[in-house]
């Protein structure tokens, strides 16, 4: 046994103790499902199925002792219940799925359980990710530990929160507006969204098709590079978005200094972009966002010092088509939506009504009851926007400005290699604060909706406290398929800054 | 532009949602809200720009692929209709649609 106990290590230091037998696949299972069991008020997990966890880790036990290493063998995760599970149920945070027994694993859970990771269980979201508190799911709130009277962001909500009180060292989770990196952002967690296409959405339990992304989140860079490495990677046959392009190895840049750089100064010659658009700049008289918070700002122009010494170049860019990013992701992912969520119809699977008339009687009371009130307010968005006489002047209006956002960000990576900003305004607010005021809550993306359109790979990384003691994230969004190059920066970040090692009291 | 009870109404219908007259009246109010925000689309020239679907067809062409005709799955019925609200020797039940 190690010094550290087993809650406090990470992926690596997990995966090290279990290949050197200081502990084996069972004890580290063991060690984190009756941990996670212990903080169940914090509302993280939704389900548990002890046999079919040990029966993997035995399983992981079995291949070190042939002699097999790996990364992620033996090493427990868990995983966001908007993936399908054989072992394990698959609500989406939904009414409508409860009890939902999948006959298949997402690819991305199985690419996982290939490499020896070990499932300790599925993780509290918003209702098939629609949301960003996790206040949206049928099963109740979870509990940011930084304030457990806080929400923990969302959708990725409850993956966030196990994360932030170590009840497990990663997690996967969805990113379709912003899902994996504002929840990583009020929870002082390491998250990453790669670029779209780049995970395969065999198995996601659909949203916005032309959005939604799978990604790590981890206690560092360095821990979602592992993972995502796995998690990555085609798949023709399953997933028709699915990018043709090789895996790779994500953890080949990390410690690695840019060319011509120095040890000290290991960014030197990283040009970061500063979006003119998102920040209240002081030299500028023009321009104020009411909606960013002061500590956050205060926070991410710390993180931005932090890079300057690290020899990076700050400047400034401009991204003009931001603000349309809300109602453009507000017209798009809801019909996206509205086509998804009509399978749910109480026929082949999902809730069904226990009285009504005849067919579509069923089909009504079925779907209002199955369906919590912000999934009905965005099937009844999207229904209305795809309606007849109405499609151009919306949904094909909102993909044209969709364009325009992408070649905003086409436009400034000529300019900077990295993009850097809040990944969202304010910290984490307190639960029911914000009501149920769709607008409200979507104008709170505001950060995370533009690389989502432009379907860029974009991160959270732990930048500091705001007011409260509450955590800040910055985002750093890289151009397509530089997830391994935004994982490199991240790292350099973190090797000269401990924000991402801060635990909250009393876990 | 605002819609009206009856809009929500027949939105509420092509859903297939239920909407007794309060809820109906609350997503009246919240859905002319956030089409107060959408508003400001109207404003971009969008004249000549190609409608974006899949983000990387900005970068690169990006074409979907059709996979041979056949079956790619074992046949896993009993999987399959494990989660089903209503099953009889295989088959789903559904309420009589004819007369």
């Amino acid at each position: 046994m190690s010094q550290k106990q087993i809650h406090e290590m990470g992926v690596a230091e997990l995966a090290a103790a279990i290949a050197d037998k200081q502990i084996s696949a069972v004890e580290a299972a063991q060690a984190l499902l009756a941990r996670a069991k212990q903080h169940q008020n914090l509302g993280a997990y939704l389900a548990f199925n002890e046999d079919a966890t040990l029966a993997q880790a035995r399983a992981a036990d079995a291949r070190i002792a042939a002699g097999e290493r790996g990364p992620l063998l033996g090493v427990p995760l868990a995983h966001k219940d908007i993936f399908v599970t054989k072992d394990f149920p698959s609500t989406a945070g939904s009414k409508m799925l409860q009890g939902y027994q999948s006959p298949f694993d997402a690819t991305v859970v199985a690419k996982l359980a290939q490499a020896g990771a070990v499932t300790l269980g599925k993780l509290n979201c918003d209702e098939f990710a629609m949301g960003g508190s996790n206040e949206n799911s049928a099963y109740g709130v979870a509990r940011n530990p930084w304030d457990t009277d806080r929400v923990p962001g969302g959708s990725s909500g409850g993956s966030a929160v196990a994360v932030a009180a170590r009840l497990a060292p990663a997690v996967t989770g969805t990113d379709t507006g912003g899902s994996i990196r504002q929840p990583a952002s009020f929870c002082n967690v390491t998250g990453i969204k790669p670029t779209y296409g780049r995970c395969s959405r065999y198995g996601m339990i659909a949203f916005a098709s032309s959005l939604d992304q799978a990604g790590p989140m981890a206690r560092s860079a360095a821990d979602c590079a592992t993972l995502l490495s796995v998690m990555a990677g085609p798949d023709i046959d399953r997933d028709s978005t699915s990018l043709d392009h090789p895996a790779e190895d994500y953890t080949r840049l990390l410690g690695q200094p840019r060319e011509g750089a120095t040890a000290a100064q290991p960014l030197k010659g990283l040009r970061i972009g500063v979006p003119h658009e998102w920040l209240n700049w002081t030299d500028d008289e023009g321009l104020t966002r009411e909606d960013l918070s002061d500590d956050v700002l205060v926070t991410i122009s710390g993180a931005l010092q932090v890079f300057k010494q690290l020899g990076a170049q700050v400047k400034r860019i401009q991204l003009p088509h931001t603000n349309l990013s809300v109602p453009a992701y507000y017209i798009i992912a809801p019909a996206e939506a509205s086509s998804n969520l009509s399978r749910f119809d109480g026929v082949k699977f999902g809730h069904r009504a226990a009285q009504y008339d005849d067919l579509i009687d069923m089909y009504k009371k079925s779907r209002s009851e199955g369906f919590g009130p912000e999934v009905q307010r965005r099937i009844m968005i999207g229904t209305y926007v795809l309606s007849h006489g109405y499609y151009d002047a919306y949904y094909l209006k909102a993909q044209q400005i969709r364009r325009l956002i992408a070649q905003d960000f086409q436009q400034a990576f000529t300019q900077c290699d990295v993009i850097a900003g809040p990944a969202a305004p304010t910290t984490a607010w307190k639960i029911g604060e914000k009501g149920d005021d769709p607008v409200a809550n979507y104008l709170a993306d505001i950060f995370t909706l533009p690389a989502s359109l432009a379907g860029l790979p974009g991160m959270s990384v732990p930048a500091g406290f705001g007011a409260g003691q509450l955590p800040v994230g910055l985002q750093l969004i890289g151009n397509y398929f530089k997830e391994a190059e935004l994982l490199q920066t991240a790292h350099a970040f973190q090797q000269a800054t401990d924000w991402h090692t801060k635990t909250p009291e009393g876990f | 532009m605002s819609l009206t009870l009856s809009d929500i109404d027949r939105i509420a219908n092509l859903a297939r949602l239920e909407m007794p007259p309060a809820q109906a009246e609350r997503m009246l109010t919240q859905l002319n809200g956030f089409f107060d925000i959408v508003e400001q689309m109207k404003a971009v020239d969008t004249n000549g720009v190609e409608p974006l679907a899949h983000p990387t067809a900005v970068i690169d062409h990006v074409s979907l692929r059709l996979r041979p005709d056949v079956a790619s799955e074992p046949n896993d019925r009993e999987a399959n209709q494990r989660s089903a609200p209503a099953v009889e020797r295989g088959l789903f039940l559904v309420p009589k649609v004819i007369e």
